[in-house]
């Protein structure tokens, strides 16, 4: 090795032991016998228990999901549609700023849009009347609204980078717009909808700041909850949390790796 | 970048009938429609209330056009949350700490993240697919999370502080957690995959018949990248650096939870602002200056978006 390259292969080591060491850390924890977290009292899953009887954790995981299914669920759909306007319906009245409007969730602190969201929707609700309370559906719409952002460049970058070729053909041989969208266009973008929903859903499942400000009194989501407990500090059951959930996404990654691979061995073999 | 004439291409059918027409104003402008009254009116909304005033009602703010009884005034707009911005100097600090941490945790993303993408960007196929996973893989995971395992590691009992004094470096542990210093340490770590994927992105791209021909000519490996590659690679380091610095700026959680009593980025005045004092008016002046702050390097995010090569 020469020089040069050793030193990008220590700054690989380095940067990724930067990245990992924190969570494997929080995981070996997590199985820590004591409350305290620099003293390790021996391997025990009395965390977890105290996780799985804590209903108030329970309750608003389960409402964190419901959220975080149907906005990821209308943040795919509405970000499809804006990943094929901006990729393939050419020019219109006010692209230029529908491109704006899709490139700014992406980068907005977060603090902005959601004090600008839960002003909206009070003004609604003195204007017409709705949304009658704040809460689930509200956050729910915040999450829509910034997801659907990251949806739109996923498609819109699949949709540029691929062979445009079957969709002419089909326009061709007199297959209408919305035929051909639902024939071929979608089945081909398939893929990236669903990484689109997957990220959608992970961007709602951890919100906190919009949340926060577009909730009401009622609705708890699960980083709420989880922040009002470590904003005084370290608790051991979250550390349980946390290693559940890196365990479930760690799961879906490598099995979402194990099929694209496979998928790709079919390809080079058919 | 010679790929992307692709993109704005008008795929069309031989004749539009009306029913096309309605398929393609649909697809269009739903999406359209919901940003415009979810993304755009609401600022519009932040800006009006930002010269209301606030009352102990709700909404906790007066309407800007209203008959006040007493003075017998129509228009109630007034500048006095914005006098009271520049006047009180929590806010100058705020703005201008925000701005300092924002850079310097930028810088820092760049000079961890940089070679760290070349060294993806050249490593063999397979191995390049593991790495640029290994990136993408803690952006999946809880980004709340993420910034609370560092409390962990820094807390007066955190695993930091044993090490060192079981090795005896130090005798009593260190504060470590709620300085500087961890507000920085969680910017970086949490928002260095922003650097990397961007930066990969073009590294990954560049040409490298250029490098070739200027090692043939005779140029050493530190020329080469300092009169090729880095110029080459600016676009990523824009894109990258815009993607960590304006979320860094409006940061929250970071700072609440890492961050002293004294770290006062403006994304927690806002927040402190809006929760803790419950005045929306001010709350909303604030988030109007920092916006009008963010509206260059959102502008610039937004073209090196649009200008980038297809990938």
């Amino acid at each position: 090795m020469n020089k040069s390259s050793r030193f990008v292969f220590s700054s690989l080591c380095f940067g990724f032991a930067f990245l990992y060491v924190p969570i494997l850390v929080l995981v070996v924890y997590s199985f820590n016998q004591s409350a305290i977290t620099s003293v390790w009292g021996g391997f025990s899953l009395r965390w977890y228990f105290a996780l799985f009887n804590n209903e108030q954790i329970i309750d608003a995981a389960l409402l964190s999901l419901r959220i975080a299914a149907v906005s990821a669920t209308f943040a795919t759909i509405l970000g499809t549609m804006a990943g094929l306007a901006l990729a393939q319906m050419g020019r219109y009245r006010g692209r230029l700023l529908f491109t704006g409007l899709i490139a700014a969730p992406l980068v907005m602190p977060e603090v902005i849009t959601g004090l600008s969201l839960l002003l909206m929707f009070v003004s609604l609700q003195e204007l017409v009347g709705w949304p009658m309370s704040r809460g689930a559906s509200t956050i729910t719409i915040a999450h829509i609204t910034f997801s659907m952002a990251y949806v739109a460049v996923i498609v819109q970058s699949r949709l540029s980078s691929m062979d445009q070729s079957l969709q002419e053909a089909a326009m061709d041989l007199g297959g209408r717009p919305m035929q051909v969208a639902f024939d071929i266009t979608f089945p081909l973008i398939a893929p990236s909808m669903l990484s689109g929903w997957l990220l959608a859903f992970t961007l709602s499942l951890d919100d906190l700041v919009i949340a926060s400000f577009t909730s009401g009194a009622g609705a708890s989501t699960l980083p709420m909850i989880i922040f009002s407990k470590i904003k005084l500090g370290v608790t051991p059951d979250i550390n349980a949390l946390a290693t559940i959930i890196i365990g479930i996404v760690g799961l879906g990654i490598t099995i979402a790796s194990w099929i694209m691979l496979r998928q790709n061995k079919n390809k080079e073999n058919g | 970048m010679n790929t992307s004439h692709a993109t704005n291409e008008v795929i069309k059918p031989l004749g539009m009938n009306f029913r096309d027409a309605m398929w393609r104003k649909f697809i269009t402008y739903l999406p359209y429609l919901w940003l415009l009254l979810f993304f755009l009116a609401p600022f519009i909304i932040v800006l009006k209330i930002s010269f209301a005033t606030p009352i102990v009602a709700q909404p906790p703010f007066t309407e800007l056009f209203d008959l006040d009884s007493d003075t017998s005034q129509w228009w109630l707009a007034s500048w006095e949350n914005y006098q009271f911005l520049t006047e009180d100097n929590l806010y100058w600090v705020s703005y201008f700490k925000s701005i300092k941490v924002a850079f310097i945790s930028t810088i820092i993303c760049l000079l961890i993240g940089y070679p760290m993408a070349y060294g993806i960007a050249r490593a063999t196929p397979i191995k390049r697919n593991i790495l640029l996973m290994l990136v993408i893989l803690p952006f999946w995971t809880s980004f709340l999370l993420r910034v609370y395992a560092w409390m962990g590691l820094l807390g007066k009992n955190g695993i930091i502080n044993s090490a060192l004094m079981h090795i005896g470096i130090v005798d009593s542990p260190l504060q470590l957690l709620y300085t500087d210093m961890a507000v920085y340490l969680g910017i970086v770590y949490t928002y260095i995959p922003f650097m990397i994927l961007p930066l990969y992105a073009n590294l990954e791209k560049m040409d490298t018949s250029l490098h070739d021909a200027a090692a043939d000519l005779g140029a050493r490996p530190w020329q080469v990248f300092i009169n090729i590659t880095l110029p080459l690679s600016i676009p990523g380091i824009l894109a990258g650096s815009l993607l960590v610095f304006i979320p860094a700026i409006g940061e929250y959680v970071i700072p609440a939870l890492l961050g002293g009593l004294d770290s006062l980025m403006i994304g927690r005045t806002l927040y402190d602002e809006f929760f803790v004092n419950r005045d929306w008016p001010l709350a909303s002046a604030v988030a109007t200056i920092l916006l009008l702050i963010l509206v260059i390097p959102i502008m610039l995010f937004q073209r090196s978006q649009r200008d980038k090569p297809q990938s």
